[in-house]
């Protein structure tokens, strides 16, 4: 499952901040490594939330820092 | 301080084309942008004549471009790029670097999609790139960080003047010796059902359903109205100094600016032209050009039927007898009026003209109004002489505003 959830987080990533699909890996920190600002960040959350049917509160967002965080968050969640 | 400023880069995208040369072909042969608006969300409107852009935004950019982005932003950013790339990409300090680029509606599309989303889905659901989208001097910062301009971005408001400001904007940052090179121009990208309905509910628009191609016809004795049009206009200036030191290839020379107010009414033009002539006679001031000098107006004319023959009459009493060696023409016949986007979407146009020394006819201009008593172009293009020629660009909008260039020829 948690390969589907990546797949369609990197989807996410590609269409809110233009950068290629396959450089989104679970090691990845979204604000280090594939350069989504915090605005992006926000688009990316709420298309997760719509995609995954998942909420995602502000006070969790902050913690997700690298792909793999955000990919088990949502496992753990939905 | 003042320093020479050049015209160095062209770049639009217009319901005539996507490029400066596809518009300019279809200004020469008056080939008509407008058209009727199919979407069923026009349906039910008083008026569903526009002039859409020919080549949609969203096929030349990028998908995560298009959705951070309002559709006059993209606009915007497609005419900058050409145009930048136009002036050969000049490698300047970027504090050297300027951007003036307006709008005269802004981000109303974006405002009013993301009400629907408010309303249908809730806070949550509103994108966080809704100010960003939605403020008036969004297209201009766009810009700014595309090209990472330091020397300052602005984005002077004037209705349908404002794309027109923003070049004598623009050039004055070059002038005083804040930048070398600024990005100057106009946006617009607004045709909306509300857009549509209010400009309908002030009378001012073309309700020519049966032919709508035809429906924009400036100076024409059947005129009613003008049309909605959207796209983006955009210069690059340079000072002439550094233009030359790096051999670019120079269009115009940018001759001023002429900036006046009618004082009459919100939305009605001044009948006696007193606002243009005052604009127009100061931009002859500012360019330390005379009358003689003119070789070609490129009038606002928008095709609404008290404007189009005021402004004439305010052409004819500036440049009295020199008038008659001054072909008049207006892109909104087959352009439609871009609103933001018009101002410099005109120069452009003014600047082609001198540099190709022809000037394009009037689109759909079949019987000159009554009171027209300047040369307006008909029917085919008008060659203009050689030698040393200037041009002016007039530019007006809601709230009176007044602003007239000049360009000369290089």
């Amino acid at each position: 499952m948690s390969q589907d959830i990546l797949a369609g987080l990197a989807q996410i990533v590609n269409e809110v901040a233009g950068i290629p699909a396959e450089s989104v890996q679970m090691d990845k920190s979204f604000v280090d490594d594939l350069d989504v600002d915090s605005l992006s960040m926000v688009e990316v959350v709420m298309a997760c939330e719509d995609k995954f049917g998942v909420t995602i509160p502000d006070t969790e967002v902050k913690n997700l820092n690298t792909v793999a965080d955000a990919v088990n968050y949502i496992a753990a969640h939905k | 301080m003042s320093r020479t400023v050049v015209v160095t880069g062209l770049g639009a995208t217009t319901p005539l084309g996507g490029d400066v040369a596809s518009t300019w072909e279809a200004l020469l042969a008056a080939r008509s942008g407008i058209h009727l608006l199919n979407d069923p969300k026009f349906a039910d409107l008083p008026v569903r004549i526009a002039a859409t852009a020919k080549v949609d935004p969203e096929d030349v950019l990028e998908k995560h471009e298009v959705r951070r982005m309002d559709r006059s932003q993209q606009l915007a950013l497609i005419a900058a790029r050409e145009a930048w790339k136009d002036a050969g990409a000049p490698d300047l300090d970027q504090e050297r670097l300027g951007v003036a680029v307006a709008t005269g509606v802004g981000g109303a599309i974006s405002l009013m999609e993301q009400y629907d989303i408010l309303r249908e889905r809730g806070a949550s659901r509103v994108s966080p790139m809704t100010v960003p989208m939605l403020m008036p001097n969004g297209p201009a910062a766009i810009v700014g960080l595309e090209f990472g301009a330091m020397a300052g971005v602005h984005t002077p408001v004037s209705a349908c003047a404002s794309g027109a400001e923003a070049i004598g904007y623009g050039a004055e940052m070059i002038r005083t010796g804040r930048a070398d090179v600024v990005i100057a121009g106009g946006t617009e990208g607004c045709i909306h059902p509300l857009t549509l309905a209010a400009f309908a509910a002030m009378r001012a628009l073309s309700t020519r359903e049966d032919n709508p191609a035809a429906a924009s016809r400036p100076f024409d004795r059947d005129r009613d109205g003008f049309v909605m049009a959207e796209g983006a206009a955009i210069l690059v200036l340079e000072s002439e100094d550094h233009a030359k030191a790096r051999g670019a290839h120079i269009y115009a020379t940018y001759g001023g600016q002429g900036l006046a107010a009618d004082a009459h009414h919100i939305a009605q033009p001044e009948p006696e032209g007193r606002g243009v002539m005052l604009a127009m006679n100061r931009a002859l001031a500012d360019s330390g050009l005379s009358t003689k000098d003119i070789f070609h107006v490129n009038a606002h004319a928008t095709s609404t039927p008290a404007g189009d023959v005021a402004e004439a009459k305010a052409i004819r009493k500036v440049l009295g007898a020199d008038a008659d060696h001054a072909p008049v023409t207006a892109v909104k016949g087959v352009a439609g009026h871009l609103l933001g986007g018009a101002g410099s979407l005109a120069a452009i146009a003014a600047i082609l003209a001198i540099q190709n020394r022809i000037v394009p006819p009037v689109g759909n201009l079949e019987n000159l109004a009554d009171g027209v008593d300047v040369d307006v172009v008909m029917g085919k293009p008008r060659e203009l002489p050689a030698g040393d020629i200037a041009a002016m660009s007039n530019s007006f909008g809601f709230g009176g505003h007044d602003v007239v260039l000049a360009f000369r020829s290089n």
